[in-house]
């Protein structure tokens, strides 16, 4: 247990473009386990709380990288700080922020800004990771609480959190959900990283990715079995692309200059 | 004090990214701006190009904290749209889920954001020390809040069971009986924070403007209705662009909005305002406890007429589990559309103000999707606030002066990100 005398790691929770529901979750974590405030020092967290501190033992960074100013804010953070943990998809793969990558900023600007659209700042959203070194992550949208629970006690013990490298199919086995592709519907399961106890699919949802893909995930298998259930390819591009856009788009990237 | 500039970068205890900036020069207000410095967020183009079925699950991303409110109104834009009437069962359904995210914001607004300036410390987290009764109180609320979220749509932050034409899970009987019982039991807690609040006191502050919220004849709105003013008058939701009017200005990352006057007012005070007497008998107690009364035109206390409506989400819930519990739930199918092209409104009074969603489907796709949000509503009306406070508070200590302003806007609740869907603040050289 904590040493009396010992300070209290200092921890400071941060917000890029995102809709700051994983530091909701955050807050929620007290609802259940108040005991976290007895073992950190919340020095800064803007969306529950006033002060700000000069260093973080860990820093958790919400949302995703937007425009050129937001380099310079996660830069400071990441001076400040020992450890830098992403704090849900748009931190981790930029999640949806990167769905309109895939149309050119002229057109999203003229979509949304009308004539007006090139006054404004803004460039394709990144995770956090391709601005600044990032320590760990806790993925999903939003994050899991028990996951963020057990991260947390990880780092505080001095260890190195590790996520499960398997796919939400093993997890939506092990609770005996009736699988997604047999309802008739279609599911990213098979591709994507495990750690939420696959609470959409039994929800009554699909699984759309939102914690990234596996280290080695079996794209053309998936690609194959969503053509079998009758999914065409602009649709399966469509779901690829809904919390997976960043990284189809950088694993498209890659292959093209393979070639 | 005939100078005061005050430059307070990033609110805090606000959702969302926002600055207020005052300056005066002998005496005369220059300079009087809440600026919204929140990223882009582009939901608007994310959504083109879409199946239908994907809308509520990505608007539902636009707020952690009204995320059942973004996900409803957006299933009922597509339900308009494409010719979908949703069972009775999934009304009530809908309903309870939605009362389950009012307590969610409410609570979190009231107890936690708003409780800490009234009680002199500065968050939730002294305030943990200081009155453990309190944040106790507020956290067992709030978790009975998230609990009926996730017994109906799966979680809060970001709903799973919500589909166009109905639900893709439901409660079982046993789930909604012990959400009854706890609801039953929440009532000390309730009648304890009514206490509370009606012992603290309020910033004085007075400014008549115009009260903008949904009505149905029949009950306090929540989910669909026209649109009504206090100046007189009552909408269509389809008609709404005629109340919001949006428009740019150049320090606000979110546009403004206004009808009959310079500027409006959503939320739970315009809707205590105009739909007062709809509200269940121990929300109409509690409001005399708290000393509110039709019209106040004090925007404090939008933080007490969200503690009214906290009591009539509780009683309402339990009146609704009743209603479901003697219905008995039916595994039913989703209804399916009529038709994939049409054009859509959906509107809803989430915790902060009217919302609303507009989508164009052709084909089952999105082709084009208009999103307006209650705080882009209020920017506005906080600062036609804040230029009517400042000269009446001049000649206080400027801490005072900043606290006064920063508790103004945070009694308007304000979600940032969610309003910043259109325009960013920082222009390139």
């Amino acid at each position: 247990m904590t040493d009396a005398k010992k300070p209290l790691p200092k921890v400071g929770f941060f917000d890029f473009t995102s809709c700051e529901g994983c530091q909701l979750t955050v807050v929620d974590c007290l609802q259940t386990h108040p005991e976290l405030l007895d073992v950190i020092d919340i020095v800064e967290f803007r969306e529950a709380m006033t002060g700000h501190a000069e260093r973080y033992d860990i820093a958790f960074i919400e949302g995703s990288c937007t425009r050129p100013s937001d380099e310079e804010r996660l830069a400071s953070i990441r001076a400040r700080a020992t450890v830098v943990v992403a704090l849900g998809a748009c931190a981790h793969i930029a999640g949806i922020n990167a769905i309109r990558n895939n149309m050119s900023l002229a057109e999203v600007r003229n979509i949304v800004y009308g004539t007006e659209g090139d006054k404004f700042e803004s460039y394709p959203a990144r995770p956090i990771g391709t601005v600044i070194k990032v320590d760990f992550m806790v993925p999903g949208c939003p994050i899991s609480s028990e996951e963020f629970l057990q991260i947390v006690t990880v780092l505080l013990q001095g260890r190195s959190p590790e996520l499960p490298d398997y796919p939400v199919c093993i997890e939506c086995k092990l609770r005996e959900t009736v699988c997604v592709y047999h309802r008739g519907r279609t599911c990213l399961g098979p591709v994507t990283r495990a750690g939420c106890r696959a609470i959409c699919p039994a929800a009554g949802y699909e699984c759309v990715g939102c914690r990234g893909l596996t280290s080695n995930p079996n794209l053309e298998s998936l690609e194959q079995v969503m053509a079998e259930h009758g999914l065409k390819s602009d649709a399966m591009q469509s779901r690829l692309d809904m919390f997976l856009a960043w990284e189809m788009n950088e694993r498209r990237a890659k292959e093209a200059s393979r070639e | 004090m005939s100078n005061l500039q005050v430059n307070l970068h990033h609110v805090t205890r606000v959702e969302g990214h926002g600055n207020i900036v005052i300056d005066v020069k002998g005496g005369r207000l220059d300079t009087c701006r809440f600026d919204v410095v929140e990223t882009p967020r582009f939901f608007e183009a994310m959504l083109r190009g879409r199946p239908y079925q994907d809308a509520s699950h990505i608007t539902s991303r636009i707020c952690g904290i009204c995320a059942v409110g973004h996900a409803t109104t957006s299933l009922r834009a597509t339900e308009n749209a494409l010719g979908i009437v949703p069972s009775e069962q999934t009304v009530l359904l809908r309903k309870l889920n939605f009362f389950g995210e009012i307590l969610d914001s409410h609570v979190l607004h009231v107890m936690m954001l708003v409780a800490p300036d009234l009680l002199g410390v500065g968050s939730v987290i002294p305030l943990a020390r200081t009155a453990p009764t309190v944040v106790g109180r507020a956290l067992r609320m709030k978790k009975l809040a998230g609990d009926l979220c996730r017994a109906i749509c799966g979680r809060h932050t970001h709903p799973l069971s919500l589909t166009v034409g109905g639900f893709a899970h439901f409660p079982t009987l046993d789930e909604l009986s012990d959400l009854r019982a706890r609801l039953e039991a929440m009532r000390g807690d309730i009648d304890d924070t009514v206490e509370l609040l009606s012992s603290l006191t309020f910033p004085e502050f007075e400014r008549d403007t115009e009260y903008i919220a949904l009505y149905k004849p029949d009950e306090y709105a929540f989910i669909d209705g026209d649109l009504r003013s206090s100046d007189g008058g009552t909408w269509p939701a389809t008609e709404y662009r005629q109340i919001t009017n949006e428009h740019v200005v150049a320090h606000s990352s979110a546009k403004h909005t206004s009808h009959n006057r310079d500027s409006y007012m959503v939320g739970a005070l315009a809707r205590f305002n105009l739909n007062h007497e709809q509200l269940c008998p121990a929300a109409t107690l509690a409001a005399q406890a708290l000393g509110l009364k039709p019209k106040c035109t004090n925007p404090y206390f939008n933080t007490v007429a969200q503690l009214v409506e906290i009591v009539h989400a509780a009683h309402e819930s339990i009146w609704l589990i009743d209603s479901l519990l003697a219905r008995g739930i039916q595994i039913e199918e989703p209804v399916r559309p009529k038709q994939l092209s049409g054009e859509g409104v959906g509107v809803c009074e989430v915790p902060r103000g009217t919302l609303f969603h507009r989508y164009i489907i052709e084909n089952g796709s999105i082709v084009a999707a208009d999103c307006v949000i209650p705080t882009g509503q209020n920017l506005a009306n906080i600062e036609a606030d804040m230029r009517a406070l400042v000269p009446e508070i001049l000649e206080l200590p400027r801490e005072d002066i900043v606290l006064k302003l920063e508790m103004l806007v945070r009694a308007y609740d304000p979600c940032i990100s969610c309003s910043t869907h259109l325009v960013d603040v920082k222009f390139l050289e």
